[in-house]
């Protein structure tokens, strides 16, 4: 007979298939895995520009909030309280049936992303400050003593060495804003989570979905992880 | 060249600077000795305006750097430091820490700053040692990259913060050898310093500095040999 090994393995393996096949949570996560790689999809748009919003502010109210003109101090310093001391899901509900209206009409996945990264940008800013601060103060006094102004000793001296030190905090805010979208399920962006939300509605397969969306995040906030692990050692010299 | 007048600084209710008066010629080096706490380095500070002084006037060449509408940033173009913990800017190499003020502030091209850089370093005797990140070097060598660095911007004066003070015992002959070299090439110094060795060979005047007042002045022979205040005297008999 030729029955190998590999054979042997192949016919093991086809019938623990055929065993799974015979669920039906499982034939709804297989035939379903396009919609939640759509979701995915959805979920890592938002949540990308989400970051560059958040990002752009928070670096913006970073230094708005060490800033001594009182205004930009004072608005820097509501922008960031507004947004760490409510909760995001309200947030995003203001915005979307709130406040966007009045000034355009916005898809569900445009105010997801302006939310997130209004959101984002609050906590960024607490992040960069904290590694601005970091820099030894002796920096900025070595760059004025050789006659850079304030804003030139801050871009070639003190933020290059600032961005070294905000890495780990920062991918690990990603991570968070990459989880946190799951909210905006709520005003029907059509992410992972809202994927999740329909299949289980038409299936009521609780652990098979929930559990299928659980895997994808998963893979997602590892794959940031691992980029800034990466990052870290790159520019660890 | 420097003219100081009535000099005030307070931290909080902490007073401590009294009222300086003095007056620093063109070429001259300047020792300024006195205990800890003295208020040596904040006078030092006060003169580029790292720190703000609350009252009296600092003149360099007539003009006044503690005027409210004083071109700070060109000013400080002019006058070079060096500080105590050295402040290399550690993400750059040494060549880059020497040359960015040059590149950034009086937009010399990259190669003319390079040259200069090269130049400085060979003088500091680390002509081997510019692309190397600070992190490689020792305590001294940081130090003289440091003073490179200051003397890149081609100041009129260089303020020294206790350049030595944070080296290990080994290191500090090769930086004070650099400050000499440079104090014979007549750059105009002011030198906080526990060196009295330094101070008594290199310094033209010394400065005693004690509770925020300049207590004596003199030549190295009158301060060391044979100091008139009782303070001078007594801090001398602590430490030499």
């Amino acid at each position: 007979m030729d029955f190998g090994f590999t054979n042997t393995e192949w016919f093991f393996g086809t019938m623990i298939m055929d065993k799974l096949n015979e669920i039906y949570g499982f034939q709804v996560v297989v035939n379903n895995l396009g919609n939640f790689a759509m979701g995915a999809v959805l979920t890592l748009e938002i949540t990308f520009f989400s970051i560059l919003i958040g990002m752009v502010l928070g670096l913006i109210a970073a230094l708005g909030r060490m800033s001594r003109m009182k205004i930009i101090n004072f608005i820097s310093v509501s922008y960031i309280d507004f947004f760490r001391g409510t909760p995001l899901f309200v947030q995003i509900l203001l915005l979307y049936f709130g406040v966007i209206p009045l000034v355009f009409d916005a898809t569900p996945v445009q105010a997801a992303i302006i939310a997130c990264g209004l959101n984002s940008g609050a906590y960024v800013a607490e992040i960069v400050r904290a590694g601005i601060q970091a820099v030894d103060k002796g920096q900025m006094e070595a760059a004025r003593s050789l006659g850079m102004t304030h804003g030139q000793s801050m871009r070639f001296i003190i933020l290059p060495q600032a961005f070294k030190i905000v890495i780990p905090p920062l991918i690990n805010e990603f991570v968070m804003l990459l989880k946190d979208t799951s909210l905006v399920s709520a005003i029907s962006a059509h992410e992972l989570t809202h994927t999740g939300k329909m299949l289980y509605a038409s299936t009521y397969q609780a652990v098979w979905v929930w559990g299928a969306v659980c895997v994808f995040y998963f893979i997602m906030t590892k794959v940031i992880s691992m980029l800034g692990d990466w990052t870290e050692r790159r520019l660890a010299t | 060249m420097i003219v100081v007048k009535n000099l005030h600084k307070s931290f909080d209710k902490l007073e401590v600077l009294k009222g300086i008066d003095c007056h620093i010629h063109q070429k001259e080096v300047v020792c300024v000795i006195g205990p800890s706490g003295s208020g040596k380095s904040t006078f030092l500070r006060c003169i580029n305006r790292l720190e703000e002084a609350q009252q009296g006037q600092i003149f360099i060449d007539g003009e006044e750097v503690t005027a409210p509408n004083a071109d700070i940033n060109r000013i400080r173009q002019e006058m070079g430091m060096v500080f105590q913990l050295f402040n290399l800017f550690p993400h750059k190499t040494t060549l880059e820490n020497v040359t960015l003020a040059p590149i950034k502030i009086k937009k010399m091209s990259k190669e003319e700053a390079e040259d200069i850089a090269i130049g400085l370093l060979r003088k500091v005797g680390l002509g081997d040692k510019d692309h190397v990140y600070p992190s490689q070097l020792s305590g001294g060598q940081k130090q003289r990259v440091a003073i490179a660095r200051a003397l890149a911007m081609q100041p009129k004066v260089m303020l020294f913060d206790e350049p030595t003070s944070s080296l290990d015992p080994e290191m500090v002959g090769e930086v004070l050898e650099v400050m000499k070299n440079l104090a014979l090439e007549g750059m105009t110094m002011i030198v906080v310093t526990h060196e009295m060795g330094f101070a008594r060979e290199v310094g033209h005047r010394v400065f005693f500095m004690d509770e925020g007042i300049l207590m004596e002045e003199g030549t190295p022979a009158q301060i060391f040999d044979n100091p008139q205040n009782p303070r001078t005297q007594a801090f001398l008999s602590k430490v030499l």
